[in-house]
């Protein structure tokens, strides 16, 4: 992709020609390389360079029309801005997008330099040998039919008609590693694990091939489940899984649409348990790929979304937040319509940790580890969800694997019923997270 | 008769110097040129196989909310993937730049990852013969599809007398959406085996969803429609009668209670219900399952694997279904394929790559989202055929049980469990439907399912859907008549 001042140049030139007076411009370009492996031999390795921009045009009726392309040259570029200008004419009247008032604030330095990729034959090497780690673990282990091992360069930049620039560059590596057993008169079982750092010299390989090993292993000797009502644990994956699922909770675009869980009138009311506390914080030291602003420009920040059980803010745009009088929070992404999402969680204890619950003295708890099926399984709009998930029954302390079941809630619950966070938190790719126990769900086990 | 003429063959030297016209807004025999000199010097360095897959898609969506059109969104998208087999490992390289210097990088890039290095300036580079085009993009008034579809302002004023349409049938109505897109693609492969086709797609879908709410009782109800290969499918959309459907399921879903957990005999509707088999056994038809060692049927083919009464298809044949194509995104014409007979394994779905690594012959299957994507083993319009049982029989057959009139999302794991969620569910007592229920799923294992399948009824219906996998979303078509369950295993509260 060329440089951002040329982007902005041309784009200069032919808002010009065209008699385009207001115009931003959201662009990024991906260089990614990925390995897969298969019994110690690469099976695939893909690699790609694409590069796509989006741009948004405001007409003499400030109307918006948007346009995206992958062809980001001058020819591709007029066209977008040419076809954005069209559609603009069937723009929304009402409650019209408008640049961010934050698009030139200046936004944080982040230390994440960016690293030179490694080359491919480096990935193999690493990727085979964590395959390998995972298949000699233990003879009932026959395959590891999911994995692989990525990186990737972003550049991402935003500019506006108004003179605002920003750009950035980030890079990351990830791996994972799903092992699958097969043992005679037994159901196959699989799990896994994932890893995520700046680069791969940094990537923890032996740590996901470690836990990849005792996952598999830790479901050989499952057992069916009677169904029930369940106290429930969350692990740091599980329980960050369903705080996305139902991000319409804190979602100012959802409330505006009145597709959420909460209304306007929802702030500073409890919503959860005192011992809840949430935060959207983008910048923290262990997302590997934190941004520093968002598709409008806004730089992003650490925003509490739940302190103490309490509901403090919502995620906006700039739309949002000047339709119900806030700020934007570094949370849109744009488009014909702007839309708002989470960044980073993190999730911490509101009070003091209760020494009471402790997993190893536990019984008859279930501790959930991951939940399946989330596009399929949950209601966000009604707040409900019924989802398969792996884990185990907790009894006398001692873990057994749950054969197929699933758990079933209301969300809104679940973070009213929260009995206990455990004091150390999990860092995962989608945020930082402590288990979280819940007094009772239900849990139903296959016949 | 003149005397034949010695041509000089090419040598890579000569590449760089080397000029195409390739047409820069269509892909036609032009291209042939290029991309036979860039498939020449894959096989020249040692590629066993190469593949290049171009693309040009225009893509627009608009959405209206309650009386409102919220958005508008025209993408434009090219691209190339390239794809180089050494033995049956391959690698898999895309790019936005289309031109002859940009495919030519891509291409070198695939073959150093392989470890395949360019040979000295003075060697050969053979010439590759393509077939001449074959192009799919002619028939069927493909070329003038795009230019007839229906303008922006058709599209948002279709959608808001959609949109008022349904709030004129439901109740209770929290928040009315009605969406369009339609996705133009052009497409053209090119491989060492001499393969060079084009075709041209049309994909089209509408649909509303509705949430209602009513003190603390909410439903939300979604229908799509979608079409493949006809322009004026908007303006022919009948949206009285997808809201009449729409408000009725919302009503009776708004005071369901959440439905008991446990193992019930369950009667699915036909339509979308045809998802059970698109995912727990579909997928694990595909050859990527069988080169995962992920599916339970990969040593079953010939042998009982379902229910006597289950024959089911995949094919990408039927008139303006979702899943239509006239041929995969490797060039091969697809066909009609016979996945189960009468409870055999018959066949699997299988792409190049899935050929050449299980054994399983080509079916037309492979597809993938766009360039970025290398394709793979997909389903096209997947169902379950007739049986001789009216629904009426079917019900019968229940003293308890639930039907699931409305399935919603599901998957299938690593090891055949799968899982589905249902929208829109009733509570069956001594045959008869007795109140709505809600928070269902179905979880099962794939191989158990199959055998449960007793009674199939001869109300066939497909729907269209959106398939996920390896090679990104595809568009396909699930269906199936009513069919009986004899147990499942329902999660709810």
């Amino acid at each position: 992709m060329a440089n951002i001042q040329a982007i902005a140049q041309q784009a200069e030139t032919i808002a010009k020609k065209l008699s385009i007076h207001k115009y931003d411009i959201y662009g990024s370009s991906v260089d990614e390389t990925s390995v897969q492996v298969d019994k110690g031999e690469p099976k695939q390795v893909k690699a790609s360079n694409r590069s796509s921009v989006i741009v948004r045009v405001w007409n003499e009726q400030d109307q918006i029309g948007v346009t995206s392309t992958t062809d980001v040259n001058e020819t591709g570029l007029e066209l977008a801005l040419k076809t954005a200008f069209e559609a603009s004419a069937f723009g929304v009247k009402e409650n019209a997008p408008d640049f961010s008032p934050m698009a030139k604030a200046p936004t944080v330095v982040v230390n994440l330099p960016k690293v030179t990729p490694a080359p491919v034959p480096d990935l193999i090497e690493a990727l085979v040998g964590a395959e390998k780690g995972v298949l000699t673990a233990h003879e009932a282990i026959a395959s590891v039919p999911y994995n692989g091992i990525a990186q990737r360069e972003i550049e991402r930049f935003y500019l506006n008609s108004e003179g605002a620039q920003r750009c950035e560059e980030r890079s990351y590596a990830s791996i994972y590693l799903y092992g699958k057993t097969e043992q005679e008169g037994r159901k196959p079982r699989a799990a896994g694990a994932m890893r995520f750092k700046s680069s791969l010299a940094q990537l923890d390989v032996e740590g996901c091939t470690k836990e990849a090993i005792e996952k598999t292993l830790s479901h050989l000797d499952y057992e069916k489940i009677a169904s029930g009502k369940y106290p429930v644990v969350f692990s740091a994956e599980a329980f960050l899984s369903l705080l996305s699922a139902f991000s319409n909770m804190y979602n100012a675009q959802s409330i505006l649409d009145n597709r959420s869980l909460s209304t306007a009138d929802s702030l500073e009311t409890q919503v959860a348990s005192p011992l809840l506390s949430v935060y959207d914080d983008e910048l923290n030291s262990e997302n590997v790929s934190a941004e520093t602003f968002d598709g409008e420009g806004t730089p992003t920040r650490r925003l509490p979304l739940i302190e103490n059980g309490i509901l403090k803010n919502f995620l906006h745009s700039a739309g949002t937040a000047k339709r119900m009088n806030a700020e934007p929070t570094g949370h849109a992404s744009i488009g014909a319509k702007v839309s708002v999402g989470l960044n980073y969680l993190v999730v911490e204890a509101g009070k003091a940790a209760d020494d009471a619950y402790n997993l190893d003295q536990a019984d008859g708890v279930v501790l959930v580890d991951d939940l399946q099926a989330l596009h399929a399984g949950v209601n966000a709009l009604q707040g409900s969800f019924s989802l398969p998930f792996d884990g185990w029954l907790i009894k006398d302390g001692k873990r057994i694997s749950v054969e197929s079941a699933t758990v079933a809630g209301d969300f809104r619950e679940v973070l009213k019923n929260i009995q206990h966070i455990e004091p150390e938190a999990e860092v995962t790719s989608g945020g930082i997270c402590p288990r979280v126990w819940v007094s009772e769900l239900s849990i139903t086990g296959e016949a | 008769m003149p005397a034949a003429i010695f041509e000089q063959p090419l040598r890579l030297e000569q590449i760089p110097s080397l000029t195409y016209s390739a047409t820069p807004d269509r892909f036609d025999q032009t291209w042939a040129a290029p991309l036979a000199t860039l498939l020449g010097l894959g096989r020249a360095v040692g590629a066993d196989f190469v593949e290049f897959f171009l693309e040009r898609k225009n893509y627009i969506s608009c959405l209206a909310e309650d009386d409102t059109i919220t958005s508008i969104s025209p993408s434009l998208v090219s691209g190339a993937g390239v794809r180089v087999f050494k033995g049956k490992a391959d690698c898999y390289v895309s790019t936005n730049d289309l031109s002859f210097n940009g495919l030519k990088a891509a291409l070198e890039k695939g073959l150093a990852i392989m470890g395949l290095e360019l040979p000295g300036p003075h060697s050969h580079v053979p010439e590759l013969n393509l077939e001449p085009l074959r192009d799919y993009g002619t028939s069927r008034a493909k070329e003038n599809w795009l230019a007839s579809c229906v303008s922006m302002q058709t599209m948002g004023d279709v959608l808001l007398e959609a949109n008022a349409a349904l709030a004129k049938q439901a109740t209770h109505v929290q928040a009315r959406r009605a969406a369009y897109f339609r996705d133009w693609q052009e497409v053209l492969v090119a491989s060492s085996d001499g393969t060079f086709a084009r075709d041209i797609r049309l994909t089209q879908s509408v649909g509303y969803n509705l949430l209602c709410a009513d003190g603390e009782h909410r439903s939300s109800i979604g229908e799509r429609l979608g079409n493949t290969g006809d322009p004026s499918f908007l303006t022919a959309w009948d949206y009285e009668e997808t809201a009449a459907k729409v408000a009725e399921s919302a009503g009776k879903m708004l005071y369901a209670d959440y439905v008991e957990s446990g193992s019930y005999p369950v009667i699915m509707a036909n339509h979308f219900g045809g998802v059970i088999f698109h995912e727990a056994c579909g997928h694990l038809l595909e050859t990527t399952q069988i080169e995962k060692e992920t599916t339970p049927f990969m040593h079953k083919k010939g042998q009982k694997v379902a229910n006597e009464n289950l024959t089911a298809w995949d094919e990408g044949l039927s008139s303006e279904a979702f899943g239509t194509i006239d041929m995969d995104d490797e060039g091969m014409p697809v066909q009609r394929t016979l996945l189960i007979e009468n409870g055999i394994l018959k066949n699997f779905l299988s792409d190049r790559a899935g050929s050449m690594r299980t054994g399983h012959p080509r079916t037309g299957s492979g597809r993938r989202q766009g360039y970025t994507h290398a394709a793979a083993s997909r389903m096209r319009n997947t169902y379950i055929a007739p049986g001789d049982f009216t629904v009426d029989e079917l019900f019968a057959s229940v003293d308890k049980g639930i039907y699931c009139k409305k399935m919603g999302g599901g998957s299938v794991g690593p090891t055949g469990q799968f899982n589905f969620s249902v929208d829109e569910a009733y509570l069956i007592e001594n045959g008869k439907i007795t109140k709505p229920l809600k928070g269902a799923t179905l979880i099962g294992e794939a191989t158990g399912i199959m055998n449960k399948i007793s009674m199939c009824s001869n109300d066939i219906s497909l729907a269209p859907g959106f398939c996920g996998s390896v090679s990104g979303s595809v568009y396909v078509t699930v269906g199936q008549p009513h069919i009986r369950v004899d147990d499942i295993t329902v999660g709810g509260r």
